[in-house]
């Protein structure tokens, strides 16, 4: 038995999504230089979420996978936004 | 005539990302703890965060960027059975890897250098906040390091199979396997780098 069925992404896919990468890095180091007050962190998260997103689903295929692939994603995600939503709720009302 | 031995491929990869699942919790532990310390010394924290050399970050990124595209890369060529192709992609991985590793190398000592180690005397006089922060610079970075030194080293043995013939169009979950772990590390740094160098 061989592995076949995968989804084959082509090498410009990657290339572009590398290339995006590339100037979102830019981006998030340009905007830091700004005095944005407490919204630097939110802009530097969000960005890294837009790379992490970009990785995740080109990259690391996770687009072309089964839906129960994705699921456990957001599983994990959810337990790491309880996990700090919980502890947030101890130190911001301490 | 002999049947080849079963191989459950889905099985592999739902394994592998259950694997990377607990492993984006175990650095999302590290992330909650820089969180809680920002918000409770955020002054601090930015005086920190600016001994950081951001070119030395920007250019770990890149690398990084880089590597994961040449490790996405290597397994649209072992589908497309191109073998040479792959190795070299390979190769041009654990080669990016190679040179992050120097380069953190080249930070940490520069860091040392300067007393900024655990209880070294660049900290003697700092303030709370900022030995909090290089503690967890030093904690979040050692551990990302490690998972690249182990990521470099995984696909230096997938680069052997693939030239041996081992890991080919037929049956590369192991490549695939690894190139996911390979994104893992490069996903932990697009967050380690804006949080620990670009705060303000």
């Amino acid at each position: 038995m061989s592995q076949q069925g995968g989804h084959i992404v082509p090498y410009r896919t990657f290339v572009f999504v590398w290339l995006a990468l590339l100037v979102l890095t830019g981006a998030t180091v340009a905007v830091s230089r700004v005095h944005l007050g407490a919204l630097n962190v939110w802009v530097a998260l969000g960005i890294a979420s837009v790379k992490a997103g970009l990785v995740i689903f080109i990259f690391m295929h996770l687009q072309y996978e089964k839906p129960i692939l994705k699921f456990f994603l957001f599983i994990a995600l959810v337990v790491l936004a309880i996990f700090i939503g919980l502890t947030f709720t101890d130190v911001l009302y301490r | 005539m002999s049947e080849a031995a079963h191989k459950d491929y889905a099985g592999a990869k739902l394994g592998m990302w259950l694997f990377l699942y607990t492993e984006i919790l175990l650095f999302g532990g590290l992330f909650v703890l820089y969180a809680v310390y920002l918000f409770r010394f955020p002054a601090e924290f930015a005086r920190a965060s600016n001994e950081l050399s951001l070119t030395f970050g920007t250019v770990n990124t890149l690398i990084l960027l880089t590597s994961s595209l040449a490790a996405a890369a290597a397994v649209t060529a072992v589908q497309k059975g191109a073998r040479q192709l792959t190795f070299w992609l390979l190769v041009g991985t654990v080669i990016t890897a190679a040179i992050f590793l120097v380069n953190k190398y080249f930070e940490w000592s520069a860091k040392f250098h300067h007393g900024i180690y655990l209880n070294g005397p660049g900290l003697a006089e700092a303030a709370p906040g900022e030995v909090i922060f290089f503690s967890l610079y030093f904690i979040t970075t050692g551990l990302h390091g490690l998972h690249v030194l182990i990521g470099a080293i995984l696909l230096t043995v997938i680069a052997g199979g693939v030239r041996k013939g081992a890991i080919h169009t037929g049956d590369y979950v192991k490549l695939e396997n690894s190139a996911l772990y390979w994104h893992l590390v490069d996903l932990v740094w697009i967050f380690v780098f804006p949080l620990y160098y670009l705060i303000l």
